[in-house]
């Protein structure tokens, strides 16, 4: 009956005891960890229901021809059956390899690594540059830090669509880039620049988050480490590359992580700033997939969820991969 | 951490510079860090502050077409586009919708993230390695796969059109980082506490509900924000799952403004930011609590 502290008892899983029989021990087992499984139980129950099923049934389609017209549905009162067939693994073939491949997949995966490695990289930068900086002892520092989590507090469709004002073809942007006699390049025109405002957007509602919890990892790097930095006389920078940076390794590894995972799954941002039929060069996998899906006449379900499968595997690999990375590294935080 | 005593050791090695005369203490700059600091904090604040404060100005000019002149709202400053948003359009509907799925969303996923992370923080049970892995790779499922297959699921079971579809998706997605977060905030909090709690007869549950939710509220508080703003946030599933024009939750509603046809910016301004002003009210309420409990699941990942 000590479940709910055997941490601090020093149990673990791997201490040997001889195995009693299967029987007695589910009962032990029972016994020692019902409390356990009742908390967890809601979590499992839903995220098995809720995802795990639609994820089975998520990747039956994908080996279908599913679309919108050959789906169950209800028109009025008639019930039609769905009379989609098995199709194997066509649908990959036809994505990864078809004639279309490049310029429907290939090149928005390119984009989309891309897309991924620079907001990441910029909220990173900008959120450890602005967590150091609110970290400094300075007048209005609480003032300062309510100024720069708005971004995260308004909603991202508020926010994204006050973008699209200021960046739209005579929108104040572009007055003030005309008034300094600038070039006013069309942000949500030309494909290079709509992938420029759709990275500035993204930034933009993600430092917030970032500079939160690099400067809540600030805060907890013991002062006296850079006492005794300085009493070895190094410099500032020797002070940031040799305390700071070790002492935020757990909190980056673990927000780097979620924001490599949400900028690559990022939806709202792109979907709102072009509209759902806009800039098709500017799309990601994830916003592509659902005009797949949802966005056009028939809508492609199996194609969609095909491209969500693909997608749901490229991050398992790299999480796993990253796992692994930090595991070698010993920086994991979990 | 042993990386960081293993390069300071190293550091210590290098010959050291001869101690330079220091004629401020630490933590104190100069004249010109301090400029510095404040220009580079002042410039971020208004970067950070513009879309939002633009969005403000631009609903206070009465016609459409404002936005391309931005120059002109100064001479025909009104509410009026607020007072046709609160009387004409279902902006009512659209905000007890909101309230209704992020209230629902609120209470259900931190109540059920905070007996999940008190769990995975005390407790070490067989099949504890899975659901943290499971938890963690939930943020990973693009909407894409998920979203064609929930939509069948919720139409069979008659949940389409719904509240209840809406904030059981918004808690999948926000419950497993609500989790994870107060799971680091959960192992902060003493376990002699509990093992107080259980010598004077407390039940794990009692524990849990008497003795550390009451201690947990800044990282609960931080949870609450996080299912909050991705309840209100939720564009995909609101956009695809509400049918009916006065269930449509603001990210749906906000839409209708933009159509392929006609834009009605100022409108649009004028509602947005009214709904900024709830979320930005609770905000408010638990901006303080933020850092601590953000650092607590973050450097304890």
């Amino acid at each position: 009956m000590t479940v709910a502290i055997d941490r601090a008892t020093g149990k673990r899983r791997g201490d040997r005891a001889p195995r009693p029989g299967l029987g007695q021990r589910i009962r032990n087992g029972y016994q020692k960890y019902w409390y356990a499984y009742a908390m967890i139980a809601p979590v499992v129950v839903v995220l098995s229901v809720i995802v795990g099923y639609p994820l089975l049934r998520g990747a039956y389609l994908t080996l279908t021809d599913a679309n919108s017209l050959n789906s169950a549905r209800t028109i009025g009162v008639n019930h039609i059956a769905a009379t989609y067939k098995f199709i194997g693994l066509d649908n990959y073939k036809d994505i990864l390899f078809g004639p279309t491949a490049y310029d429907r997949f290939w090149s928005h995966f390119l984009w989309t690594v891309f897309w991924t490695a620079a907001c990441v990289f910029l909220h990173y930068t900008i959120g450890l540059g602005l967590a150091l900086m609110l970290n400094e002892r300075v007048r209005g520092r609480t003032f300062y830090r309510l100024l720069l989590v708005l971004p995260w507090a308004v909603p991202t469709f508020v926010t994204v669509f006050s973008w699209r004002i200021m960046l739209a073809d005579s929108g104040v942007v572009n007055q003030f880039l005309g008034a300094l006699h600038l070039p006013q390049p069309g942000w949500l025109e030309d494909t290079f620049w709509q992938r420029f405002a759709a990275i500035m957007v993204n930034t933009w509602c993600g430092v917030p988050f970032m500079m939160l919890s690099l400067l809540g990892g600030l805060q907890s790097i013991d002062s006296s480490l850079y006492e005794a930095a300085e009493m070895d006389g190094a410099s500032a920078w020797q002070r940031f590359r040799h305390v700071t940076l070790p002492g935020l390794r757990s909190v980056s590894s673990t927000v780097v992580l979620l924001g490599i995972i949400w900028t690559f799954n990022q939806f709202a941002i792109i979907f709102l700033l072009f509209g759902p039929t806009g800039a098709p060069d500017a799309q990601i996998l994830v916003t592509w997939a659902y005009f797949l899906g949802f966005g056009q006449q028939p809508r492609d379900f199996a194609q969609s969820a095909a491209y969500g499968v693909l997608l749901l595997s490229l991050l398992a690999v790299f999480t796993s991969f990253y796992f692994r990375w930090l595991k070698r590294n010993d920086q994991l935080a979990v | 951490m042993s990386t960081t005593t293993l390069e300071k050791t190293e550091s210590a090695q290098v010959p050291t510079p001869a101690p330079r005369r220091r004629s401020r203490r630490r933590g104190e700059r100069g004249p010109l860090g301090h400029a510095l600091l404040h220009s580079g904090l002042t410039l971020a604040s208004l970067i950070a502050l513009a879309p939002v404060a633009w969005l403000f100005y631009l609903s206070l000019g009465p016609d459409k077409d404002d936005y391309l002149h931005p120059g002109k709202i100064l001479d025909s400053l009104s509410f009026s586009n607020y007072s046709f948003v609160l009387e004409h359009t279902a902006f009512f509907d659209w905000f007890k919708s909101t309230m209704i799925v992020a209230g629902g969303t609120t209470v259900i996923g931190v109540f059920v993230a905070a007996t999940t992370g008190y769990a995975v923080s005390r407790m070490r049970f067989p099949g504890y390695k899975p659901l943290m892995w499971v938890l963690l790779l939930t943020q990973t499922f693009p909407i894409a796969i998920l979203i064609v297959p929930m939509y069948e699921i919720f139409s069979e079971l008659g949940l389409i059109d719904t509240y209840w579809a809406l904030i059981v998706i918004n808690c999948t997605t926000a419950v497993p980082y609500s989790a994870w977060l107060l799971k680091g905030y959960f192992d902060t909090i003493p376990f002699e506490i509990d093992e107080a709690g259980r010598v004077d007869g407390l039940s794990p549950f009692g524990t849990f509900a008497r003795l550390i939710l009451p201690l947990a509220r800044p990282g609960l508080a931080v949870a609450a924000f996080y299912n909050f703003i991705t309840a209100v946030g939720e564009v995909a599933f609101a956009t695809t799952f509400m049918l009916d024009d006065s269930k449509y939750t603001f990210a749906v509603g906000l839409q209708t403004f933009v159509s392929e046809h006609d834009a009605q910016w100022n409108y649009m301004a004028a509602t947005a930011v009214l709904i900024a002003i709830p979320v930005s009210v609770f905000f408010y309420l638990v901006q303080k609590n933020l850092v601590t409990g953000l650092t607590a699941g973050g450097t304890k990942g």
